[in-house]
């Protein structure tokens, strides 16, 4: 604290020479001790002037802020001051601006963006549900990619519209596996079940995306299934139709033969009829006629059964084959399908034939019916006669072929008049008749008419079905036909591919062999090149080593030549070693004869010695001249005397610690003087490794080099003291001088000694 | 050096000592000679005497730090 008031005390100590107010107002206090009122002016006005500086320095600071900013720099509290009476130091205004607008747009950048990645997914979504299924399909491999919701969303989208397999593309394997197999399937089913069997083939396609391809035994042995299935169905469904057809054919065969013995029994009878009508045969022939009648009408109508229920049956058996047909249609085999279409084909040949059969039957009834009717006319006729006759003649019997004698002529003119009655009744009848054939004819001919009318309409409804399904069998024919086709040709294809396929193959492979070729060769040469190189590092490894065995013996000799030589030199050396050593010990002694107030004894003689001693060594002789000549002339003081005068020199130097080139005027002497009376510092203190800008100071210097006087360290010393500035350093300078030329020469004799040292250890030979 | 110091200061104070008697008794004769017994040329004498030796003491303590300059003549070599 002293010292910072002497500090004060320099200072104010400099500013002496510019400052005299301060004397001035001392004088004019002393003269005008009275006037009292002078000095409140002064202080009034001394007031004012500051409280007008410090108002204006203000205002200016408010006007200007470079002003304010240089003067809160400069000066301790003015910032506090200044902030109080005009606010904090406005900021620039302009940065904040820009940052503010800067924070504004990324946020709204944030949110444009956050707004594109929604609409993207959104519109994906109504490109998918939009766009067709190819288009689809890229949209989805995209949405799969953006976003997952998005993806699945647009998968389910696509799965439920899409009729074609959009399937995205790392499965594309497996999608054309699984699209094989449907495709066969899809063969096997009609068209009618494709799209839902290929709906539900795409969802299963579409969400088991990580499906692997299903290996090919699998895939043979599913085939080998499906057809051993197909094959079964099959087997089963023509199983059925055979039986169906056999048991339809027999019916049919056995309806057709009854319809035909019907045909027969009615054509025997209407002819039995027919000549039973017109033959005039004896009444024995007759009678037998009529029997035989009898039986080929009894024949008729029993024959006519049995055809009516043989073809029940075998309407009834066709009517079975008919829905085994549908049934076996229903399965939806293909295999079974020309099965299927001969049964129909039999089928209709069988309802055809019996149609036919039936229309002959119905045709030949007809015609029986006719003659009947005929026979019946005829026979009424002839019994109404019969009975006019015997109404007349009652007592003639009916066969009156044979009365010729037994009839009188009344009889006989009775007879005759009734025929000619009969004969003009008959007359006016066939006039009649006449009369009315023409409408009877037309009668008939319209109940004909309609009759032809209905009879055509049933057989043209009749040909009309057969026709039609005719043309549905041969259509049918030729779809199996244009089947059969498709899929062999489709077989075609499939070997086809296959083939390309094994093709393909085939070349992969033969390229992959000669990669595989090239990079085993590769190898094997590489490991070849790699053998051979390190064989050839081996034998080089080897040579080298002899090499170097040889080397070494060699150097080894050579070494052992050298010794030998250089032991001679080596005594020699010894021998001047050793000179030089005792020289320098000299000089060492010679050293130390300094006593504490007078210097050693002059150095000549010794150093001369010593330069004798080694003439060839230049480092010595160096060294040997390197003597500084007042050392050599006079002789160098001990370092005893020199920290004895040290202490002397120190007070001195203390004393004028302020003096230097500027300051040294008798007043800075006299405060010097009181200075170094004041100024207590410690009498040793151990100097810091590093010297800093506030160790300079003279005080502390000296008590630095006193710590390092007493605990022998003269060099550090004397570097300490040379830090000494201005009048202190001159008066220290020949004290200075002395202590470099007692350093210079310790360490030449050191130096000397150390080579001598290490010379004579050098050449010292070991035991 | 020490010894020089000693030596200067020795030198000083004698100087000193005998400018200031000196200058007094200047004073003292011109006092009374010539001012009439006034007292200021004395004080004058005696403060004249004491400012020369004070300036010839400290000019003895600054001659170390004295630079002499010469003032050298243009060379025609420019």
């Amino acid at each position: 604290m002293l010292r910072v008031c002497l500090r004060g005390v320099k200072a104010t100590a400099r500013k002496n020479s510019g400052r005299t107010r301060l004397t001035n107002l001392q004088h004019n206090r002393g003269y005008t001790a009275g006037e009292s009122s002078g000095a409140s002016r002064v202080v009034v006005a001394g007031l004012l002037t500051v409280s007008g500086g410090v108002g204006g320095t203000i205002l200016y600071a408010k006007w200007d802020h470079k002003f304010r900013a240089a003067v809160e720099k400069n000066v301790p509290y003015s910032e506090w001051l200044l902030g109080l009476a005009l606010g904090p130091a406005p900021q620039d205004t302009g940065l904040p601006i820009k940052k503010r607008m800067e924070s504004l747009q990324p946020p709204s950048m944030m949110e444009k963006q956050m707004r594109t990645p929604t609409t993207k997914p959104e519109k994906k979504l109504k490109e998918t549900a939009e766009h067709p299924a190819p288009d689809a399909s890229s949209a989805l491999v995209q949405s799969a990619q953006s976003i997952q919701e998005a993806s699945a969303e647009a998968t389910q989208i696509i799965s439920a519209i899409s009729e074609v397999q959009s399937v995205p593309a790392p499965c594309d394997t497996e999608a054309a596996a699984t699209g094989r197999e449907d495709c066969k399937e899809c063969n096997d089913h009609t068209v009618a079940m494709e799209p839902t069997a290929v709906l539900q083939k795409t969802d299963s396609a579409g969400t088991a995306e990580p499906l692997t391809e299903r290996p090919v035994e699998e895939v043979a042995a599913r085939l080998a299934q499906q057809d051993q299935e197909e094959n079964n169905v099959v087997a089963s469904v023509s199983a059925s139709l055979e039986d169906s057809l056999a048991s339809s054919a027999q019916a049919t065969l056995q309806a057709i033969g009854a319809q035909e013995a019907a045909l027969q029994a009615i054509g025997q009878h209407t002819h039995k009829l027919k000549e039973a009508m017109e033959a005039e045969a004896p009444s024995e022939e007759k009678s037998t006629q009529w029997k035989d009648l009898e039986t080929a009408l009894a024949d008729r109508t029993t024959s006519m059964n049995v055809a009516k229920t043989a073809l029940l049956k075998a309407n009834e058996a066709l009517d079975s084959l008919k829905s085994v047909i549908d049934k076996s249609k229903g399965l939806k085999v293909a295999a079974a399908r020309p099965l299927i279409l001969a049964a129909e084909e039999n089928l209709h040949k069988m309802v055809v034939d019996l149609d036919k059969v039936v229309s002959k039957v119905q045709s030949a009834e007809s015609e029986a019916k006719i003659v009947a009717q005929y026979s019946e006319l005829v026979n009424e006729a002839k019994q109404q006669f019969h009975r006019e006759v015997s109404s007349l003649t009652p007592e003639i019997q009916a066969n009156w072929k044979g009365l010729t004698g037994k009839l009188s002529t009344d009889d006989l003119n009775a007879l005759i008049a009734h025929a000619h009655r009969r004969i003009d009744q008959l007359n006016r009848e066939l006039a009649e008749q006449r009369v009315r054939e023409q409408i009877h004819i037309d009668a008939a001919l319209e109940q004909q008419k309609l009759e032809d009318q209905k009879a055509l309409e049933k057989a043209v409804g009749t040909a009309l079905q057969h026709v039609k399904e005719e043309a549905r069998l041969e259509q049918e024919k030729k779809l199996a036909e244009l089947r059969e086709v498709i899929e062999a040709e489709m077989r075609t294809q499939l070997r086809r591919q296959a083939a390309a396929h094994t093709d393909h193959v085939r070349d992969v492979l033969k390229v992959q062999e000669q990669e595989l070729k090239a990079e085993a060769e590769q190898v094997l040469s590489s490991k070849m090149l790699e053998q051979e190189t390190r064989y050839r590092q081996l034998t080089q490894e080897q040579l080298d080593n002899f090499t170097l065995d040889m080397n070494a013996a060699y150097a080894r000799l050579k070494g052992v030549e050298e010794a030998i030589d250089s032991h001679v030199e080596a005594e020699e050396e010894a021998r001047k070693a050793h000179q030089l050593w005792l020289s320098v010990e000299a000089l060492n002694y010679t050293l130390k004869t300094a006593s504490a107030e007078s210097p050693s004894m002059p150095l000549e003689d010794a150093a001369e010695a010593v330069r004798a001693s080694c003439v060839d060594s230049d480092f010595a002789l160096a060294l040997a001249s390197a003597l500084p000549e007042k050392s050599l002339k006079r002789g160098v003081y001990s370092e005893a005397s020199l920290r004895a005068r040290f202490y002397s020199m120190r007070s001195l130097a203390r004393r004028v610690a302020l003096i230097d080139e500027s300051h040294n005027t008798l007043y800075q002497y006299f405060l010097s003087y009181i200075q170094a009376a004041l100024l207590f510092e410690s009498q040793q203190e151990a100097p810091p490794t590093q010297l800093h800008s506030e160790d300079l100071d003279a005080f502390k210097l000296l008590s630095y080099a006193s710590y390092c006087l007493e605990h022998g360290d003269l060099e550090l010393a004397a570097k300490l003291v040379n830090q000494l500035r201005g009048e202190a350093r001159r008066v220290v300078e020949d004290w200075l001088t002395e202590a470099r030329l007692t350093l210079e020469t310790r360490q030449v004799a050191s130096l000397l000694s150390a080579y001598a040292n290490a010379v004579g250890l050098g050449t010292t030979q070991a035991p | 050096m020490a010894a020089e110091h000693g030596r200067k200061w020795d030198r000083c104070l004698a100087d000193t000592a005998v400018k200031t008697v000196t200058g007094i008794s200047v004073g003292i004769v011109f006092s009374v000679l010539f001012f009439k017994r006034r007292t200021w040329p004395v004080s004058f004498g005696s403060g004249l005497g004491l400012g020369m030796g004070y300036s010839n003491c400290q000019h003895d303590f600054r001659s170390p730090y004295l630079i002499h300059g010469r003032v050298v003549k243009e060379q025609s070599s420019r």
